[in-house]
């Protein structure tokens, strides 16, 4: 049975996930409100509270609070790779 | 000692994840193309974004917030096995994902009887940059819907096999791994709600 | 019993629908052989145009048509698949003690969605308006004004493309789960290091090419103004996309090719490998590095100035790790006692014909130079070089390695050798005229040529003779050893790897119990006698 539970990894319990849930309605909640106050205000809501959310959904939702540092390595190195490419695509686009 | 592979509840989930990154780049290529042409033309996709109604996007994003949760709630009482409640919660799961595609088919449809959609008169006669936001949000939303329909189809077999025993505790890197799909094809949403709805 | 011999009802269907990674790797190795003598003939057809300055032979519609197709059957269905999908298949479950991939399955998928991308291709020629005549980089604006069979041909392109995608997660995923007993991945054969390190590109750089096809696509449907100037479009933005996969595709075709010369060289110089880490994290570094250097394909687009100068920098850079590489197999050699089979003669010829392609790709590194060498026929030679001379030469060496592996029959040495001899000469005359011929100014892709580039272009059609005799005995060398050649030992060169302690050709499970590895590859000692 422990070997099985393991095999199947960490179970989250149904308070964090609701408690994740309402986190992320607050922040929709914000970035709207954000929108509306100011453009400028808009952007940054946008650079900074959409990354949050999306990093609440990766880290618990989709577990990678209890997952090794294989997969944690591995997001973290997706993810990198795409910031790189959008970044230096900008090398152009913003100089020329 | 011939077990067959997919007895390797990691190496599933890792080879889902893998997957999960091709999605990620794919999508991120539009939003490369989304962020360049936003800062060649900021005021036409100021002006083009007021075409939208932050309201019904807003709405489909509390949906798929919502059904993000109940797949995870669902992978949770498998987990324990609770198999009944795993089965209703992915099938509720499924179910939030119809009502997100009626939305935007609802959305759809108003912006088609205004007379936008890929390649119509009005959108090829706006300003150079309005019609390419057009563009981008057909081909971002539309690219999107349909891994919403897969998720819809996915989560729904998973439901009855589930519900059938098939998928149980111990046993559900299926279910584990069509939520995790589940939740990137939220995360995507998410992006896409402050790029076109809240950009005006 | 080996994988071979019949099993179930046998038939076709035993092996268009077998899982069992050995038997999908011959349906690519079938599949990709018969595209690959395809587009050798359009290549062939091409040299025998320029005999003629002028109208020759073919239209000058017909002879877009030719290289856009050679191109595309080359890149997407021989030089990219290459060597992972054959002997990726075949040996990486092998080399690292399983039984099979990861994911066998998905492994069988992969191959259908490669048929059926080849069929779309194939249709994409023989339907519709006319043949594609964009050259395979379907650049914009000219692919989506063209009336020909674009959107044909890219669908193929995404499809393929979706395939290699899986392969890549399939083979990720075995080396991270499937490695035996005491195989730590320090122990790892490199051509596994080099086929991880592929995986990787394969994953992270594909889906930015499927996405850019699907947008051609729809702009050609509907219209929707992403590439289009007059709808504030940015056609360079097509080029920034379609080279962040494209530029990395070269190292998904020149990584694995890099493994197998690494298995090959050790073998026949009866040496440990000179420097296996170095070997193993240059595969690792080339992989990460040569994803950041694509724009170095449109210095010429009206880029900005920085853009130009970091990706320049970043280009001499990749030049590191791939010289580690040259540098270790030499130092690998060095007092090595080397047996000149095919094989290693094969191996060899990579490491001088890579070097030059790797050489002259820094010269077009530099930006200036860049401007003057700029899609002209110097360019040709330098990535027929890489792709051809390199990743070319190194699927036949492979195959000379692991021939009587995968097949369990001995080839005659001596139509190999003198294959090599008129491969190694057509090859140089071929591509070697081509190079001074850019230099001097002959542009790419140009139906007619001026007199002063005639003799040249004579030079290189011979050559393009020799190439494909060379070819011919080659492969007609390999059939005959299938039918009659003599039953191969299980470990014909002194091979230390994993594949090596198998029966050639290997059971239908690899294993019949798991190995345990104690040590590391290559283990030859020098001061012993052999």
């Amino acid at each position: 049975m422990n070997a099985m539970a393991q095999e199947q990894g960490h179970v989250v319990e149904p308070s964090t996930l609701l408690k994740v849930w309402a986190a992320l309605v607050v922040l929709t909640g914000l970035l709207v409100a954000a929108s509306l106050v100011s453009p400028a205000l808009a952007v940054a809501a946008m650079l900074t509270l959409t990354p949050l959310k999306a990093g609440l959904v990766f880290y618990y939702f989709m577990h990678l609070k209890h997952e090794g540092p294989l997969l944690r390595g591995m997001v973290l190195a997706a993810l990198t790779v795409l910031v790189v490419f959008i970044g230096m695509m900008f090398l152009d686009l913003a100089f020329r | 000692m011939s077990e067959p592979a997919h007895a390797d509840y990691q190496g599933a989930k890792i080879g889902m994840w893998l997957f999960l990154f091709t999605e990620l780049m794919l999508f991120g290529g539009l939003f490369l193309l989304y962020a360049a042409y936003r800062m060649l033309h900021p005021a036409e996709f100021h002006r083009a974004s007021q075409e939208l109604n932050a309201v019904i996007g807003v709405g489909n994003t509390l949906v798929l917030l919502t059904s993000s949760l109940f797949a995870a709630l669902a992978l949770t009482a498998v987990q324990q096995g609770r198999g009944e409640a795993g089965a209703r919660w992915a099938a509720l799961t499924a179910c939030l994902g119809a009502l997100f595609l009626m939305n935007k088919g609802l959305e759809w449809g108003a912006k088609f009887h205004h007379g936008i959609f890929p390649g119509s008169a009005l959108v090829k006669a706006m300003p150079p940059g309005e019609g390419l936001f057009f563009g981008l949000y057909f081909t971002m939303t539309g690219l999107h819907a349909l891994h919403v329909l897969i998720g819809v189809v996915l989560l729904a077999v998973v439901a009855l096999l589930v519900k059938g025993g098939r998928v149980r505790q111990g046993d559900c890197v299926l279910l584990e791994n069509a939520g995790l799909y589940w939740h990137l094809v939220d995360v995507i949403w998410i992006f896409l709600l402050p790029l076109f709805y809240l950009a005006a | 019993m080996s994988y071979l011999d019949r099993q179930g009802k046998g038939g076709l269907t035993s092996w268009i629908f077998s899982t069992d990674h050995k038997r999908v790797s011959l349906l690519y190795l079938a599949l990709m052989t018969a595209f690959f003598w395809v587009a050798v003939g359009i290549g062939v057809a091409m040299r025998l145009k320029h005999l003629s300055g002028s109208d020759f032979l073919v239209s000058a519609r017909t002879y877009n048509a030719l290289f856009t197709v050679h191109g595309v059957i080359m890149v997407f269905m021989f030089v990219i698949p290459g060597l992972p999908a054959v002997f990726g298949n075949f040996f990486l479950p092998i080399l690292i003690g399983a039984k099979d991939v990861a994911f066998p399955r998905l492994n069988l998928l992969s191959w259908w969605l490669f048929l059926a991308g080849a069929c779309l291709a194939l249709l994409s020629l023989f339907t519709g308006p006319g043949a594609p005549d964009t050259g395979w980089t379907f650049y914009v604006p000219f692919s989506l004004r063209t009336g020909t069979n674009v959107s044909l041909a890219v669908f193929a392109a995404f499809v393929l493309g979706f395939s290699s995608i899986l392969t890549g997660i399939n083979f990720i995923t075995t080396v991270h789960r499937l490695r035996c007993e005491g195989m730590t991945w320090h122990r790892m054969p490199l051509f596994v290091w080099a086929i991880y390190s592929t995986g990787w590109i394969q994953v992270l750089a594909t889906p930015v090419i499927g996405i850019t096809l699907l947008l051609v696509i729809l702009e050609r449907a509907f219209g929707i103004g992403v590439f289009d100037p007059a709808r504030g479009g940015d056609p360079v933005l097509y080029q920034h996309l379609f080279w962040i996969y494209s530029h990395p595709a070269v190292y998904i075709m020149i990584v694995p090719a890099m493994g197998a010369i690494t298995e090959i060289i050790p073998t026949f110089a009866r040496r440990c490998i000179f420097g296996y880490r170095a070997i193993a994290y240059s595969s690792l570094a080339i992989a990460g590095l040569g994803s950041l250097v694509w724009a170095h394909h449109m210095f010429t687009s009206g880029m900005a100035d920085l853009a130009n100068i970091i990706f320049s920098l970043l280009t001499f850079l990749v030049a590191v790790p791939s010289a580690i590489k040259v540098f270790n197999w030499t130092a690998t050699l060095y007092k090595g006692s080397v047996d000149m089979q095919p094989s290693m003669l094969f191996a060899l010829t990579f490491v001088f014909l890579f070097t030059i392609g790797g050489l002259t790709g820094v010269m077009q590194g530099a930006l200036g130079l860049n401007v003057h060498l700029h899609d002209t026929y110097w360019i040709v030679g330098h990535f027929h070089y890489v792709m051809f001379g390199g990743t070319g030469f190194a699927f036949f060496a492979a195959l000379l390695y692991w021939f009587p592996k995968m097949f369990g029959r001995q080839y005659d040495p001596k139509p190999a050798y003198a294959a090599w001899v008129l491969m190694f000469l057509g090859f140089n005359m071929l591509y070697g005229s081509f190079m001074v011929l850019g230099a001097m100014g002959m542009p790419r892709r140009y139906f007619a040529h001026l007199p002063q580039f005639h003799s040249l272009h004579l030079a290189a059609t011979a050559g393009s003779w020799a190439l494909v005799a060379g070819l011919a005995v080659l492969f007609g060398n390999f059939l005959a050893a299938l039918r009659r050649g003599a039953p191969a030992e299980s470990d014909p060169w002194g091979g230390k790897t994993l594949e090596w302690t198998l029966p050639s050709p290997p059971p239908p499970e690899n294993f019949d119990k798991l190995p345990v590895v104690t040590g590391a590859p290559y283990s030859y000692n020098p001061k012993a006698p052999a």
